[in-house]
């Protein structure tokens, strides 16, 4: 099994398999030796060698992050063979979603369809528990969506916008 | 003794009292919002009553509905728990008039500490040390210039009605105070419908330290030793500890006793705490008097041996406290944190949504009053703190250990959290030279965040997300998943998939 793996925008190629009980681990054209339980979902407790780790896994809309003890890291995983590859980190081209990063509310929008904006500009103000986000572009581009109105109710994820 | 007891709060603080009443063998029952259905204490309570919408002001804030809750379901007392109606005296008033005990001091006794001002000129009268200033809110700009230049710049500008530094402005030099005096006045008026400000000498990086006291209603009143609170961001708490680093023997017993007079003064019956500013010659200020249970109250708890809502019960029974001042001694160091659910890397904005994994501490030295579970929706409409974690140990060292163990252990899933904040504060060597006062957390967030890049870890992580893939998307993975591995494995498998599909529909 074969994975591009990006770890906090650093590429590795994986290359994972299982023969005889034991997986065969190549991480970047170097061995590793290792083993790997799931002591509950989301939770895989890996030796690399005699070295333990716990690792956790965390989903939160479509952004994974896994824990190494008490480190988190952004992690995206691809199959090389797939077509469908995920967008690289990174990637300024083509339309991006701007999604609210946790529940609430929308109170304004700052952005009308159309307007050209630069990275970081404030595209909507999101309140929760009493406190107001502004949620920003993530590239330089132009409005080409807004999916969210002022006063609704958004989750985590949710598309409130989309800057091409 | 009572029989059954109302408690008019959420959260982490609902939880706690509902076990300390389960621990007396009393009945517990909660009122919960609309939002708060699936929450921990309406879990774990004997009895729960809808009282209406998220909106504080529609359940929790709201005196008629939960009185009438008192009265269908016959409770005894209401525990009002921190913030909400705790130190509302028209809550405590109506609780007397509908003949239910508020487990708290008197509506009297809170109305006399409730204005910062009024509170100062009773203080004043029993011989209480103050900060230089002001004891009513100054009339004119003119005369905050006067009180400013007698007591010397800089001065800080405090809401007579105000908390969580509402209102309240630090002036460095005489021509800033016209603009400050007006942005306090109208911060005062829009967040308390009181404009009344008044003039104190700042204390440059100050600490704050607060004294807990405990009055029973014979006239009884002790102290219960300090709590050092100076670790603050933006005026609100972040982590306590007691005893405080600073304060000896000698400083206690007087920060005690002046605080068993403030309380007397004021005929304080039940728990409370007595707030102190100060500075770096520990000279020590009265700033103001608690009228409830803290958040804090747990550091108290482990390092006296006592459980504060226990006897805050037992007060409200009537009976008499069951020990004196020479009966309190404190043993060892104890430290909680603040667990919000707050993003450390956006500026600490409230990140509420569902708990998907959540491993909680335990072992030696830890406690924690939690009002979380796994599963649960934290939901956007209260205030973000979701447990209290304290570490005790016999020393502050070990205590310091203890925590620092317990937070790496500690895993919210699915949700932002402080937790990386208190990793930072309890590995900071000022914090462990306990060089401590309310500057502490700003200049200590503002030093480069040193992310110790491990290189192992970042493969450690790489590997494991092939592994998480492997295991979960095929066959042999999950048959493969050793023992208990198992079921786990194919729990992930359909994860994997759930999750494969998603990303498929995009």
């Amino acid at each position: 099994m074969l994975y591009d793996i990006t770890i906090d925008g650093r590429n590795y190629r994986l290359d994972l398999n299982r023969a005889d009980g034991r997986w065969s681990c190549r991480l970047d054209g170097s061995d590793f030796e290792v083993d790997a339980i799931l002591t509950r979902p989301d939770v895989l407790s890996l030796r690399i060698g005699n070295l333990a780790y716990e690792v956790k896994s965390e989903r939160v809309a479509n952004d994974l992050r896994l824990w190494v003890g008490s480190t988190g890291f952004d992690v995206e995983v691809r199959d090389p063979r797939s077509l469908r590859g995920r967008t690289r980190a990174g990637d300024d081209h083509g339309p991006r979603k701007i999604t609210a990063p946790m529940p609430g509310r929308v109170v304004r929008l700052l952005v009308h369809t159309g307007d050209e904006v630069e990275l970081g500009h404030g595209v909507a103000v999101v309140e929760a528990m009493k406190m107001q986000n502004e949620i920003k572009s993530p590239k330089k581009g132009t409005i080409q969506k807004i999916l969210a109105s002022e006063g609704a109710a958004v989750n985590a994820g949710d598309v409130l916008a989309i800057v091409e | 003794m009572f029989e059954k007891i109302l408690i008019a709060n959420r959260g982490e603080i609902a939880v706690r009292v509902l076990r300390a009443c389960h621990e007396m063998g009393i009945a517990a029952v909660v009122v919960y919002s609309d939002v708060d259905r699936a929450a921990l204490h309406v879990r774990e309570a004997d009895e729960a009553y809808p009282i209406g919408a998220g909106a504080a002001s529609e359940s929790y804030l709201n005196i008629g509905k939960i009185i009438d809750v008192a009265k269908r379901s016959g409770a005894d007392a209401i525990h009002p728990g921190y913030g909400f109606l705790s130190e509302n005296a028209k809550f405590a008033q109506a609780c007397a008039d509908a003949g239910v005990k508020f487990v708290g001091p008197t509506a009297a006794a809170m109305e006399a500490m409730g204005s910062k001002t009024r509170a100062r000129q009773a203080m004043e009268k029993a011989g209480v040390p103050f900060v230089p200033g002001t004891s009513r809110g100054v009339e004119s700009f003119e005369e905050a210039e006067q009180v400013a230049a007698r007591v010397g710049y800089p001065v800080m500008l405090k809401a007579a009605a105000g908390g969580g530094g509402k209102g309240m402005r630090l002036v460095d030099a005489p021509e800033q105070l016209k603009s400050s005096l007006e942005a306090a006045r109208s911060e005062a008026e829009r967040s308390f419908g009181d404009s009344e400000v008044y003039v104190e000498k700042a204390i440059v990086n100050p600490r704050h330290i607060e004294m807990q006291v405990l009055a029973d209603e014979h006239g009884n009143t002790v102290y219960l030793g300090e709590r050092e609170c100076s670790l603050q961001r933006r005026h609100q708490k972040v982590l306590e500890e007691a005893p405080s680093p600073v304060v000896n023997a000698d400083m206690r017993r007087r920060m005690g006793e002046v605080a068993v007079r403030v309380a007397q003064a004021a005929n304080y019956t039940n728990a409370g705490t007595v707030e102190f500013l100060v500075d770096q010659e520990k000279n020590f200020y009265f700033l103001e008097m608690n009228t409830r249970l803290q958040v804090e109250h747990p550091v108290t708890e482990l390092i006296t041996g006592l459980d504060l809502v226990h006897l805050q019960i037992r007060i409200a029974t009537g009976e008499k406290l069951p020990f004196r001042q020479d009966g309190v001694s404190i043993r060892g160091n104890a430290i909680e944190c603040r667990i919000y659910a707050e993003d450390p890397d956006n500026n600490y904005f409230p990140s509420p949504g569902k708990i998907t994994l959540l491993q909680e501490p335990s072992g030696p030295g830890i406690r924690i009053d939690s009002g979380m579970y796994e599963g649960w929706t934290v939901p956007i409409d209260y205030d973000p703190l979701l447990a209290k974690l304290i570490g005790y140990g016999s020393d502050r060292d070990q205590a310091i250990a203890r925590l620092t163990r317990a937070l790496d252990e500690c895993f919210v899933g699915g949700i932002k959290t402080n937790i990386s904040l208190f990793r930072r504060i309890l590995r900071d060597a000022d914090f462990h030279a306990a060089k401590l006062d309310t500057g502490f957390l700003d200049r200590m967030l503002k030093r480069i965040k040193e992310k110790p890049a491990d290189p192992r870890a970042a493969e450690a992580a790489a590997i494991a997300a092939g592994l998480f893939a492997a295991l979960g998307s095929t066959e042999q993975g999950a048959r493969n998943g050793a023992g208990s591995g198992l079921r786990a494995a194919e729990k992930a498998d359909s994860n994997w998939k759930s999750a494969s599909r998603r990303e498929a529909l995009r």
